[in-house]
Parts: C-alpha cells; sequence; structure tokens
C-alpha cells in the first residue's frame, strides 16, 4: 500500500500508468490538461510503454484512439467541456462498433461565454451515445474507478465504451491522499484486453457498411442488453476490487445513512461529500435524512434507485446540470424511476452549482431543512423543480 | 517498369457492387486491390466508397474495412498506424476518401496525421464534388462546373491539395488518374515501400455527376490529362517530378485543347468562351505553380 497526494487528474493518470494501457491520445483543454501533460511525460520518460499520439483536436483523439482499439489496443483519452462536444460524433461511432475504450471527462461549462468552472453539462450531454458513464465523488475513487472501467468494458457481456466523470478543478486540481495500488494487483485484477473483434486480424471484417433497418435495429438493442448486463457486471467488478484493494463503493450507487431514512438527498460528484457532511448534521438535529450517490449514470441504477425510494416520504435531487425547457438530469430520471412504486415519494429537483457557482454546507443545509419542513407539514411541494439561484 | 501481365489476378472488388455504371471510385478501388493487395486495413470515410460495398453483412470489397465518420478517416488510420507493429501481422493502413472528406471536412485531420508523419496511405479519390449527396460543390470542384449547390458554375478555382500536402514535407506525394491505371499502381507500391505517410490524389471524373455517359470515365480522365487540366507528378524529398504522360505536357503546344475536355462535361455545358479563357487562365497558372517545385 503505497499512499500518495494526488490531484484528481494525477489519480488519472496514476490509474492509467498502472493500467497497461498501449496507447494514450488526447488533446489538451481546461481542466483536463495535467492529465496529458503527465501521461506525456510518463511515456517519454519510459515509466509506462504506451505510446502518446500529439493530435491536433479532440475529434482526432478519440478517432485515433478508436483506430488503435478497433486493432485490439487498450488505449485511454481525457478531455473536458467543448472538447468533449467536438468529440460526439465520434463517441457514437465508437459505442456502435463495440469497442472498449476509457475516457476521463473532467468537467466544466460549456460556452458561450468562455467559463473554466465546473459543471455536469458536458457529461450529460453524452448521455445518449451508449457509454457507461460513471462519476466520481473522490481521488481515490477517481483512481478506482479508471482502473475499474477498463476491466468493465473489456468485459464480454458488456463491450462498451466507458467514461469516467470527475469535477473540474474540485477534483481535478485538489490534492487528496490517494491509495495507490500496487502494479501487481491491478495487473491481476486487469486481464489481458479483450474485445470482440480486431479489424488487423486474419478476419476479413467490413465494419458500419449499409445495413437492412432490421439489423441496425438489432444491433441498437444489443447495446441496451449489454447497458443492462453491465449493471451485474459492475457490482461483480466493485467486489472483486475490494477483495483486492479493501475499497468498495457498492456497483452504481452508494447508499449513505439511508437504511433507516425518511429523507432521501441525491447527488453525483465531489459535492456528493458535502452532502454526507450535511447529513450527519442533520442527523444530529434529529432529522432522518440519507444521501443516495449516484455512481454510475449510465447504465442508470434504476432497480437500486427504486428499492431505496419505496420506503421514504421524500427525495431532493440535486443536478449540477439542466437540459433547458424541462428538469435536471438526474431529477428527471429518478422522477421516473419514482413513478414505479405505487406509494412513491416527494421528489423535488434543484439546479445548483452551474458554471462554477460555489454551493456549501449552507446552501444544502437550507435547501434540504427546507424540503423536509414542507413535506412534514403539508405531504407535498409547492415547487417541484427549483433554481438556487446565486446571491 | 510494372506491366499489367504481372498483376495478380485476385479481385479485391467482387462483382455485385452498388455503384453507379462508369464508377471511377469502384475502378480505383479494383487498382488499389492489385497494387497493395490482402494487407490493406481500408479506412473509408462516408462517401460513394461507403455506399458502393453493399449491404451488411456481406460487402463487395474483399479486404479488411472500417467505415468511418466523414472526417474522422486520417486520424481513424492515425491510431491504425501508430499501434500496427504492436499487434504484429500484416497491416497496411490506406484511407480511401472522397475530395470532401480530403479537402474539406476532413482537412484538420489529413494535416495532423501528416504532420505526425504516420506510416500510412492516403488516397483522394477526387470526382470534384460530394457525390453521395447528390452533386455538391466542394474545394475540389474546378472553376466553372456546375453542381446543385453551384448552378450557375462555381466561381472559385479548385485548390491545390497536393501541393499543399508537400508543403506538409512527407515523404511522398503523388497524383494519378484512372485512366493511367500502371501508374497509379506503380505509385502505390512505391508508397508501401516508403515509412511515414504518404499521399497520393486521385483523379476520378464521375459520370453521374459530371454528366457524361457512363463509357466514357476512362476518356474523360485521360483527356484531363492530354488537356493539361490533371497534371500526374510525384514528389520526394519536397521536389516534383513530372510523371509520364504529362511531362510532354509541359510544352503547352503538346496539349489537347482544353475545349475537348470541357465540351464533353455536361457541367461545363453552359461556360461561354470567356469563362473557357478563364479556366485556361487557371491551369496555366496551376502549371506554373507546380513548376515552381520541381
Ligand atoms: C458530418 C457529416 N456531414 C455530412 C455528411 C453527409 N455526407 C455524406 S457523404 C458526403 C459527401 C462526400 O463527398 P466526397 O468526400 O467528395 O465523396 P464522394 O461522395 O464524392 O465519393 C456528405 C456531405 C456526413 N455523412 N457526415
Ligand atoms: S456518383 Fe459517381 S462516384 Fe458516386 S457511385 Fe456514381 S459514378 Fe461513382
Ligand atoms: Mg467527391
Amino acid at each position: 500500500m503505497v499512499i500518495k497526494v494526488l490531484t484528481g487528474n494525477y489519480a488519472v493518470a496514476e490509474a492509467v500508468r498502472l493500467s497497461n494501457v498501449d496507447l494514450i491520445t488526447a488533446y489538451p483543454i481546461t481542466p483536463q490538461t495535467t492529465i496529458v501533460e503527465r501521461l506525456s511525460e510518463y511515456v517519454d520518460l519510459g515509466v509506462i510503454k504506451s505510446r502518446f499520439v500529439r493530435v491536433e483536436s479532440e475529434f482526432s483523439a478519440l478517432a485515433v484512439a478508436y483506430g488503435a482499439a478497433l486493432c485490439n489496443a487498450r488505449v485511454f483519452t481525457a478531455t473536458s467541456s467543448h472538447g468533449l462536444l467536438y468529440m460526439h460524433e465520434m463517441l457514437w461511432w465508437v459505442a456502435g462498433s463495440r469497442i472498449p475504450i476509457v475516457m476521463a471527462v473532467v468537467t466544466r461549462s460549456i460556452g458561450p461565454p468562455w467559463n473554466i468552472w465546473n459543471e455536469h453539462s458536458d457529461f450529460m450531454d453524452q448521455r445518449d451515445c451508449g457509454w457507461l458513464m460513471a462519476f466520481a465523488e473522490n481521488n481515490q475513487e477517481v483512481l478506482d474507478t479508471t482502473i475499474q472501467l477498463f476491466r468493465i468494458t473489456e468485459d464480454e457481456r458488456v463491450y462498451l465504451p466507458g467514461m469516467l466523470g470527475l469535477d473540474g478543478f474540485l477534483l481535478s486540481h485538489t490534492s487528496e491522499p490517494v491509495d495507490v495500488p500496487e502494479e501487481h494487483i491491478v495487473k491481476s485484477f486487469l486481464k489481458p484486453r479483450s474485445q470482440p473483434y480486431s479489424m488487423c486480424g486474419t478476419e476479413l471484417i467490413t465494419l458500419g457498411n449499409l445495413p437492412k433497418a432490421e439489423d441496425h435495429m438489432m444491433m441498437r438493442y444489443d447495446i441496451q442488453v449489454s447497458m443492462e448486463n453491465a449493471k451485474k457486471v459492475i457490482k461483480e467488478v466493485d467486489l472483486e476490487y475490494s477483495k483486492l484493494t479493501g475499497r468498495s463503493y457498492g456497483g452504481l450507487v452508494e447508499c449513505y445513512r439511508c437504511s433507516d431514512s425518511s429523507y432521501l438527498v441525491v447527488g453525483m460528484g465531489g459535492w456528493v461529500g458535502t452532502m454526507k457532511d450535511v447529513c450527519d448534521e442533520l442527523r444530529d438535529l434529529g432529522y432522518k435524512v440519507g444521501v443516495l450517490k449516484i455512481r454510475f449514470f449510465r447504465p442508470f441504477p434504476e432497480e437500486d434507485i427504486i428499492e431505496v425510494l419505496r420506503s421514504v416520504k421524500g427525495v431532493l435531487v440535486f443536478d449540477r446540470s439542466i437540459s433547458y425547457g424541462s428538469l435536471g438530469h438526474i431529477h428527471a430520471e429518478v422522477l421516473a424511476r419514482s413513478y414505479r412504486l405505487g406509494n412513491r415519494p416527494v421528489v423535488k429537483g434543484i439546479i445548483a452549482g452551474l458554471a462554477g457557482v460555489d454551493v456549501g454546507v449552507k446552501e444544502f443545509m437550507n435547501s434540504i431543512v427546507g424540503f423536509v419542513n414542507e413535506v412534514e407539514e403539508r405531504g407535498y411541494v409547492e415547487k417541484y423543480s427549483e433554481w438556487l439561484l446565486p446571491g | 517498369m510494372l506491366r499489367i501481365q504481372d498483376l495478380p489476378k485476385d479481385k479485391y472488388l467482387l462483382p455485385g457492387h452498388t455503384a453507379c455504371p462508369g464508377c471511377p471510385e469502384a475502378l480505383g478501388l479494383r487498382y488499389l486491390g492489385m497494387a497493395l493487395g490482402k494487407d490493406i486495413v481500408l479506412v473509408v470515410p462516408a462517401s460513394c466508397s461507403s455506399i458502393l460495398q453493399g449491404t451488411m453483412p456481406g460487402s463487395s470489397l474483399a479486404m479488411r474495412v472500417v467505415n468511418v465518420p466523414f472526417a474522422s478517416a486520417a486520424a481513424v488510420a492515425s491510431g491504425i498506424a501508430n499501434i500496427k507493429e504492436l499487434v504484429g501481422g500484416n497491416v497496411v493502413p490506406v484511407v480511401w476518401a472522397g475530395d470532401g472528406a480530403t479537402a474539406d471536412i476532413g482537412f484538420a485531420g489529413l494535416s495532423g496525421s501528416a504532420e505526425r508523419n504516420d506510416d500510412l496511405i492516403y488516397v483522394c479519390v477526387d470526382n470534384e464534388a460530394y457525390m453521395n449527396t447528390g452533386i455538391q460543390r466542394s474545394s475540389l470542384t474546378p472553376y466553372g462546373a456546375w453542381t446543385t449547390t453551384t448552378i450557375k458554375g462555381k466561381s472559385e478555382d479548385k485548390k491545390e491539395l497536393p501541393l499543399i500536402m508537400l508543403l506538409h514535407k512527407i515523404p511522398y506525394v503523388a497524383t494519378a488518374s484512372i485512366a493511367f491505371p500502371i501508374d497509379f499502381i506503380s505509385k502505390l507500391r512505391k508508397a508501401l515501400n516508403i515509412r511515414g505517410f504518404k499521399y497520393i490524389h486521385l483523379h476520378a471524373p464521375c459520370p453521374t455527376g459530371w454528366r457524361f455517359d457512363p463509357s466514357k470515365t476512362v476518356e474523360v480522365a485521360r483527356l484531363a490529362v492530354e488537356s493539361g487540366a490533371w497534371i500526374l507528378f510525384e514528389a520526394e524529398g519536397g521536389r516534383v517530378r513530372l510523371t509520364p504522360p504529362s511531362n510532354t505536357y509541359l510544352d503547352k503546344s503538346r496539349r489537347k485543347p482544353l475545349k475537348e475536355y470541357l465540351s464533353i462535361q455536361g457541367r461545363f455545358r453552359s461556360l461561354r468562351d470567356e469563362d473557357v479563357k478563364v479556366f485556361e487562365k487557371l491551369v496555366d497558372s496551376t502549371w506554373e505553380l507546380i513548376i515552381k517545385f520541381t
């Protein structure tokens, strides 16, 4: 066991160093940049044996990664914000080809105006592409989930690419002690690269020529089936990883003080840590609150959520992104699942922390207490979706 | 000197492909297979060549083919090129991309891969418009040509992509024509034996888009060269060498009249005499430009 003090970005780089990656390619964008710099250094100094392709755009980064991965290489890339949006077409192509690739997404606002601070809109903008989508709460989880994603994406029951979200600056540039597993442990955990086919093998394969509509629809269906399979694989992998390292994250969601709670706060990413602190304080004040952390947004943890919603009176969902004209992304998902219950809790959504606006203990405290009191008094809430505006 | 009878008899473009009759891209793919054989991993961005493969699970191309997004071909091939030694086996990444994919939407990726000097062969099959979407102008559509988005004839000149690629200081650049298959095949084979980024620009007259009879594809392509409208050359180490028969057309008096080339194509139907003069001036200036690099 080695404890290193690492920023989120360096935790990503450490994970990649340990994961026996054949090719790394990336294009710099704040706040992802230090991942690229560190990995580029590792390659140049011979710390890792990977190739590093210094591309001219993010679109090409994912295209290069895809080309290499088509030929049975384990690849890695990372980006943020505008870079991720620039990759969008390739994201679909990679998933549709069933080619495992792992990418880190250091979340950041989308302009205009130019803004490097954190929110989750870039990440959420990719939710329909067919990628597995994980999000980390802290730098330890950044490292662990990056390693796990190689294993999950390369599982034959899954064979889909996966991205790991981490909050720009809040995690990417904040140092925390991180337990870095030893090389041989990661090596035994990650099996050799596995994928459904290789374009550099002896088989004559044509990939992606015109389909019959029926065949194409079946391919789409297969992706959905694999997303369902991935739920099981994610849990298995979490269990196996915890046996090797002592760290488990509960699979697709982590439930904090959920078992006896009457109210749930739902969130994803770094601010879940603050939510947990607030939860502890509220418990001391007699509020029976728990926190549900979304660890995987795709596949969405439907069953887990229905299970925990069953026994609560109210759910307050915090989103760091909004689908304009509709709801926060997580709110909409949770709300839809709540309708599977006969006796459903009140589900309210709060849009907060966009564009890098700070959300701290005080803001969470006020929102949660206000929500709990309102539900206790009336049994419903006046506003089912609300913005926590600055000032 | 390569002779036609020495070429392999293996067929890489199979009967039943779905290109138009007289399709230059189909012809070109046949020559590509003859030149490089089964080691090719062909990367094809959206184009007529993605369609002519036919419907899965079949394919009219007896080689490994990766169809990719319109702008991504050079970068995908770059990924393959960067990993091919590691995975072993015989892998020659070849991009087969239209003028639109090459000169327009995929240009940044092409330029990036060339600058990195990735070990691959990039073939631009230039039919001088976006044919797959129904004949729209590209930056390689020549002056005066009708397309569905230039109904009065294009008012700009074709950009000089082979020279632009030459200025990327890559080890090999060549132009070719589907009317001169031995020349094209020889250039491909030469490219195969050079390490780094190789760019070959194949002139490919398209009967559907250029409005001529499908039996005349090769004739039109030959006239392009004989009239001096398309110039065959290769460049190694930054120096251009005109290749036959274009070397003889350096002497303008030996060229066929441009009008002969233009009038055979419906897309130039509405060119007036003064437009033909402008066209001629543009051709002359292209020659002057290329000669500067010899
Ligand atoms: C991003 C994107 N934009 C537009 C298209 C539509 N599209 C498909 S092929 C094509 C034109 C291809 O032109 P070119 O590269 O010259 O090849 P050709 O069809 O002439 O063989 C276009 C515009 C697309 N597939 N992807
Ligand atoms: S439009 Fe031209 S290039 Fe396209 S398939 Fe038809 S003949 Fe070939
Ligand atoms: Mg074209």
